[in-house]
């Protein structure tokens, strides 16, 4: 039988250092809204999603009171809307109807985040893809809680240049779209390389063509649950650094494994998988860059500190896959640094630039996550940063994304304010060098040499 | 069997006990297991109970429970047992 002490320190992981389960993610099919009249697609999408997730919140809200673990965030993501809208959209104004119903549904039925503005064009971009691009600058601008996200490359197809370029200015349309409210188009809009089907974090969430009707996925969090921890083996080796996060992602894992599981058996939506995520939130202690000062960097960005992550990342799936049979998502550790106040403190600080977090995305579940830029950045140069996470995503067959926000009117110095999980953030400066003829080539980056496995 | 944790953490003070007892006994709530310690200067109880026979749904039970800790300034939960039995047993 279960001991006190054993209760007290689970209470104490939820009480003190913020362990919560971070997202319950129904995962919903659109493929068989498919219509070709756009009133009539917009119709049944509406009915799709408010008629499955019609008691993801409650649930969601009950299973957080019986075993008394927050559950921050309940979502929906959806089929990626390129394919879905495809035959009925004949502009990119018609697919935002598509977002705005999406935004409807949301609001419906209560969640906080609609995921599946997408489109998948890793090699080619289709007419449909490109519309559904080129509208992600209105759709954003004119929706609360719909997310969009755009995979431009993979290890096994190489890259989609002309869609990195045209990324890059998507990125800025969207950012001066939502220029009153400090860019914040750009928050709920991600370029992947590598993107997983099943991902349950936004902004980058969608149901993959690969899934079935419905799913369940949830994403576990725990930062602080991870400092906290660490605490207690200051000065001791590595080895010991890397039994103490295994063992602490391994307890984090449990309890997510224990909320998917109910949820799937609540609503009687099969059970997809865990992401073994560390997400930080811009509450105090509950951030990745305490855990590298834990573990012994004066700040996030000191040498050493691509090192810590890797270790980090590694040992959080190395405990993370004995908790749960099904893992799945980005599963790994988030740097992003405008929703962890430690990372905010290492870059105001100077610690922490671009390049270095660049560096530090070859080792962690993502990319260069919410990072703010300043206005002015020119497209091409957004590409260019684009293109460089990309590759690094090919050619280490790893999810890269890029989630980079160029705040319009505002420069290096000057910090721009989200609000909410999403926090706030100083500019950081981009490099001044030109990239646009090198953007401007077009075409493809073929697959590297070690994607021919067959 | 339905197995639940009280746990009960705060100054203490007379009768606490007396009072979450009396509670689950009339709502038919049997005492499984109960086992206390000081921790930093509060006093912690721990409860395992069984709620297969209680009166009230889960959500009431646990509501009632808080009010009860708010009278006495301790801070009272109930929690389904499974989640301490995921997180420290393999």
């Amino acid at each position: 039988m279960i001991n006190i002490h054993e209760v007290l320190e689970t209470n104490e992981m939820i009480e003190k250092e913020n362990l919560d389960v971070r997202t319950i993610t129904l995962g919903i099919s659109l493929l068989n809204c498919i219509d070709s009249d756009l009133e009539k697609l917009n119709e049944k999408i509406y009915n799709r999603i408010t008629s499955v997730a019609k008691d993801l919140v409650s649930t969601g809200k009950a299973i957080e009171r019986e075993f008394g673990i927050p559950i921050v965030n309940k979502r929906i993501s959806v089929t990626p809307i390129a394919l879905v809208g495809g035959s009925a959209c004949k502009t990119p104004d018609d697919y935002v109807t598509l977002a705005k119903t999406l935004d409807r549904a949301a609001k419906a039925v209560g969640v906080n985040f609609i995921g599946g503005y997408s489109a998948l064009v890793s090699k080619g971009m289709t007419n449909s893809d490109e519309m559904l691009i080129r509208s992600i600058p209105k759709a954003l601008a004119h929706t609360d809680f719909v997310c969009s996200s755009v995979n431009l490359g993979s290890t096994k197809t190489g890259l989609n240049m002309d869609a990195v370029k045209l990324m890059g200015e998507v990125v800025l349309d969207t950012a001066k779209e939502t220029a009153e409210n400090d860019s914040i188009g750009c928050a709920k809009l991600v370029v992947f390389c590598n993107a997983p089907d099943d991902n349950p974090f936004m902004a980058g969430a969608f149901h993959g063509v690969t899934e079935a009707d419905e799913i369940i996925n949830v994403g576990v969090s725990g930062p602080g649950v991870m400092r906290k921890a660490l605490e207690s083996v200051r000065k001791a080796d590595f080895g010991t650094l890397c039994e103490t996060v295994k063992k602490t992602a391994f307890k984090i894992t449990r309890v997510g494994q224990l909320v998917a599981r109910e949820a799937s058996k609540r609503l009687d939506i099969p059970f997809g998988i865990i992401d073994l995520s560390l997400a930080p939130t811009p509450a105090i202690g509950d951030s990745i860059a305490d855990i590298f000062e834990e573990m012994g960097l004066e700040r996030a960005g000191a040498p050493g500190t691509t090192a810590a992550l890797a270790l980090l990342n590694d040992q959080v799936k190395k405990g993370g896959v004995m908790a749960s049979s099904y893992v799945g998502g980005l599963s790994g550790a988030f740097i992003p640094v405008s929703e962890d106040q430690g990372m905010i403190n290492a870059v105001e600080a100077g610690a922490l630039t671009l390049e270095k977090l660049e560096a530090m995305t070859c080792v962690c579940s993502v990319g260069l996550d919410m990072v703010a830029v300043p206005g002015d950045t020119k497209p091409t140069t957004i590409s260019g940063i684009i293109a460089d996470e990309m590759a690094i995503g090919m050619i280490n067959q790893k999810t890269t994304a890029v989630r980079i926000i160029p705040v319009i009117g505002k420069g290096v110095g000057e910090t721009v304010e989200f609000g909410g999980l999403l926090g706030y953030a100083p500019i950081m400066p981009v490099n001044q060098f030109d990239c646009a003829d090198f953007i401007n080539r077009g075409g493809r980056i073929p697959a590297p040499i070690h994607s021919f496995k067959n | 069997m339905k197995k639940t944790v009280v746990t009960v953490v705060g100054k203490d003070s007379v009768g606490i006990i007396a009072k979450v007892c009396t509670y689950l006994a009339g709502n038919s709530v049997n005492i499984l297991d109960i086992s206390q310690t000081i921790v930093d200067g509060f006093f912690n109880m721990m409860m395992i109970v069984d709620v297969a026979n209680c009166s009230k749904d889960f959500d009431t039970f646990s509501m009632e429970l808080e009010q009860i800790g708010e009278e006495m300034s301790c801070i009272i939960k109930a929690q389904r047992e499974d989640i301490f039995n995921k997180m420290h047993r393999i």
